[in-house]
């Protein structure tokens, strides 16, 4: 999975922007993540960790969503 | 009556949603859009009703409908739960998902956040491709403007085709222009040209295919270039619902059938298979929903976030956050002992004052004395010690929830305390269904329908009553008071007082994690679920409101329970009490008969007693009790604190009892309202059953080994 230089969004360290290349979700889950915004090429940045440093909030198309590492690493981003 | 129908699934509340007309000239609105973006407040504005509200996605659970005239038509609105998108995650996006697509309502308003409008554009633009009877309304533009961010609503309704309308719902800005468009919609008076998105090549192609034959079996009862792409790619709730609707299920269709196969075929021959289509459409909502909030949008200031982010950093940070967390929630609990104190005391002077009057003009008349006794000293006493003592710490306590509820602060709970859920194997959103506890475990309980796993959702109910509620605060700070802080006494009185509640508040938390997890690990065994908590932006709650509704809306309400019940309860005390079986009162007796259970747990017989009596509503259990000794003999004036506790002492009351009261408060049988209300939610007498049983055995087993230490030690 870490060709091309993509790694799991849980990996993205805070304050920096990644851009989405692709989601591991299936059915239910997979297009709730597309409605929330992260479709390709979306910018994402990770903004806070949460204090047992797990979930962690990222800002999608200008709103915070929270999301667990077993979640955020279903989505492989470019590190920018 | 119109009545939309919905898929019938065994232990899925709420399958059928009635709406009442009165004539049919009466038009039915629908109020949708993302969670969290004010619907509750914008319909509350518009009915005057009171759907509760707050600064937290998922709260509007259940679909609450009101009335309101504009001009000389008589509107239905109808407040549907917040969704991301039109397609159904969990039983109440189901609901709100359905009633746009198939409750045929004369209009939608899609409310949409001012400070987020491109990602409630995705809906909007999915709302659009269903109907054309839309109106956009975009709320908060005060917090818009404060953030430097400038909307062309011009531009926007130009580019989405349909009017919309800016709007500040909590300060009532907006709103007459807003229902003079839904006006103009409902009754046909504007035609609206919606936005259609345009697919892919391959899509529209595929659409095309199909849609001729679908706009023949549907006729005009719902738009076919949606139906088309639904069919394409077909959700099964999605097919039910439409059968539903349509009373023939489409895919039964043979010519239809083909015409699918033929487009699918296409698509995947040109490149695109069925598991990439969904991708690429909402894509393509999404992207359109970033050009039109390009084209519409300015961000004066690009950083417009920083404050919102740099309170996150702090409330959520980890060396602060847990501490700041648990010095809010001891704030509001040292406020509300500290601020109750002298108002209590002079309300309860006054009732009492009154009470002698009472006792006077009875007299004077004549009236018989059992009579006097069971009015004045049973039922007003009740009643006036319930007031006194409980209607000063809830007109503190429940604003200042309020206010944290309002601000945005429940959501980084939730963000705080998700990772100890993950390890009870629960939801993330089972923070917030708690939270939601504190003010009402029937509240609670409806709310985790916003959990869609069937297992974690039932853990989360079953969980629900460890957090005490409204009901049981009263009780939790009044004993806190006196017992706590009075063995304490001095100056630390009002200190130790506050540790105890937010010990009792951390020990159910900590209860509430334990269970879950053992529950998660035998009888409902499975892995968490995938999860995402919006953090929305923070809001400066409006203090005025606030005050007026929390006071109204909650301290009222959980006043007048206490009293409706406590009179009839008392009354049942009093005929308990003056009823006499061979010597004694039967009050003694069944005091007596419970008194070596209740000893053996710290208690004695009258406040087992009052458990029991109070199944109704937790508030009376003090009340009952006070009643209760009353009733035997010691007739007092109970008009403060310190009286009350005189009273408990006189009746053998220690610190010990004290501590097992609060233990049992927090653990114990739900009230009949949450019970019933988990029955309904379950559908299941087994698990309801459960949920009794739980607390009750937790409470019972802690308070005899908490009881059982404590004599060993030969404490006091």
């Amino acid at each position: 999975m870490l060709d091309k230089g993509f790694i799991p969004l849980s990996f993205l360290p805070k304050g920096r922007f990644g851009k989405v290349k692709s989601l591991s979700f299936d059915g239910i889950s997979r297009r709730r993540m597309l409605d929330l915004g992260f479709v390709t090429d979306t910018l994402v940045e990770a903004l806070q960790r949460s204090p047992s440093g797990d979930p962690t909030a990222y800002c999608v198309r200008g709103a915070v969503i929270a999301l667990r590492s077993e979640e955020a690493s279903k989505i492989m981003v470019e590190l920018r | 009556m119109k009545q939309i129908k919905e898929p019938v699934l065994s232990g899925k509340p709420e399958n059928e949603l009635y709406i009442e007309m009165k004539t049919p000239y009466d038009k039915v609105i629908a109020l949708s859009g993302n969670p969290n973006v004010g619907k509750s407040t914008l319909f509350n504005g518009l009915t005057g009703l009171r759907q509760h509200t707050g600064n937290w996605p998922g709260k509007t659970v259940t679909n609450a409908q009101g009335k309101y005239k504009h001009k000389d038509t008589d509107f239905i609105m109808v407040d549907i739960p917040g969704t991301y998108s039109l397609m159904a995650n969990s039983v109440e996006e189901e609901v709100a998902r359905n009633f746009v697509c198939f409750g045929q309502p004369d209009a939608v308003i899609i409310v949409t956040d001012a400070t987020c409008l491109e990602r409630n554009l995705n809906l909007v633009l999915q709302t659009l491709e269903i109907t054309d009877k839309v109106v956009v309304c975009v709320n908060l533009i005060d917090e818009a403007k404060r953030k430097k961010i400038r909307i062309d609503f011009q531009k926007l309704s130009e580019c989405l085709g349909v009017p919309v309308v800016p709007a500040v719902a909590r300060k009532n800005i907006g709103l007459a222009e807003l229902m003079d468009a839904v006006y103009d919609i409902a009754h046909g008076r504007i035609k609206t040209t919606p936005y259609k998105v345009l697919y892919d090549e391959r899509i529209e192609q595929a659409i095309d295919t199909v849609r001729p034959k679908v706009a023949e079996l549907v006729k005009d009862k719902i738009d076919s270039r949606w139906v088309s792409l639904q069919l394409l790619d077909p959700d099964s709730s999605l097919l039910t619902s439409l059968e539903g609707f349509l009373g023939f299920n489409l895919m039964e269709d043979k010519g239809l059938q083909e015409l699918l196969a033929k487009a699918k075929e296409h698509m995947e021959k040109n490149g695109l298979p069925l598991c990439r289509l969904q991708d690429t459409v909402v894509s393509a909502l999404v992207l359109r929903g970033e050009e039109i909030a390009k084209k519409a949008v300015t961000f004066q200031d690009k950083q417009y976030n920083r404050l919102d982010r740099k309170i996150d950093g702090i409330l959520t940070s980890k060396i602060f956050g847990i501490p700041i967390m648990l010095g809010l929630l001891t704030l509001v609990f040292w406020i509300t002992i500290a601020g109750a104190n002298i108002p209590s005391q002079f309300l309860g002077s006054l009732l009492f004052g009154i009470g002698e009057r009472l006792s006077e003009f009875f007299l004077k008349l004549h009236f018989p004395l059992w009579l006097h006794d069971l009015l004045v000293l049973g039922i007003y006493r009740t009643v006036a010690w319930v007031v006194s003592v409980m209607l000063p710490p809830m007109a503190i306590f429940f604003p200042l929830f309020t206010f944290l509820e309002d601000l945005g602060y429940l959501p980084r709970v939730a963000f705080n305390l998700d990772n100890y859920f993950k390890k009870a194997c629960a939801h993330g959103k089972q923070a917030l269904t708690m939270c939601m506890g504190f003010g009402c475990n029937a509240a609670g309980v409806i709310g985790c329908r916003i959990i869609d796993s069937p297992r974690e959702r039932l853990i989360a109910i079953l969980t629900n009553n460890f957090v005490p509620c409204n009901g049981r605060f009263p009780t939790l700070i009044a004993i806190g008071t006196v017992f706590i802080g009075g063995a304490i006494g001095g100056a630390f009185q009002s200190a130790a007082a506050v540790f105890a509640l937010t010990g009792t508040v951390l020990l159910g938390i900590f209860m509430t994690l334990t269970v879950s997890r053992i529950l998660s690990k035998t009888v409902l065994k499975g892995l968490p679920s995938s999860f995402t908590l919006e953090l929305p932006p923070y809001r400066k709650p409006p203090i005025g409101r606030i005050i007026v509704r929390s006071v109204f809306d909650r301290t009222l309400f959980v006043l007048g329970r206490a009293v409706t019940i406590a009179a009839p309860a008392g009354l049942v005390l009093w005929i308990m009490a003056n009823l006499t079986v061979a010597d004694k009162s039967l009050l003694a007796h069944t005091a007596a008969f419970l008194d070596p259970f209740g000893r053996l747990i710290g208690m004695d017989g009258i406040i087992l007693l009052a458990f029991f009596l109070g199944l109704p509503a937790n508030e009376i259990v003090i009340p009952i009790i006070i009643m209760g000794y009353l009733s035997q003999g010691s007739l007092m004036e109970l008009s403060s604190l310190e009286e009350l506790q005189s009273l408990f002492v006189a009746n053998g009351w220690t610190w010990l009892t004290g501590v097992c009261v609060m233990l049992f408060t927090l653990f114990h049988f739900p009230c009949g309202t949450t019970l019933w209300t988990i029955k309904k939610e379950t559908q299941s007498l087994k698990w309801t059953v459960f949920s009794f049983f739980i607390p009750t055995v937790i409470g019972l087993s802690i308070c005899f080994l908490v009881t059982q230490t404590v004599r060993l030690m030969g404490l006091p």
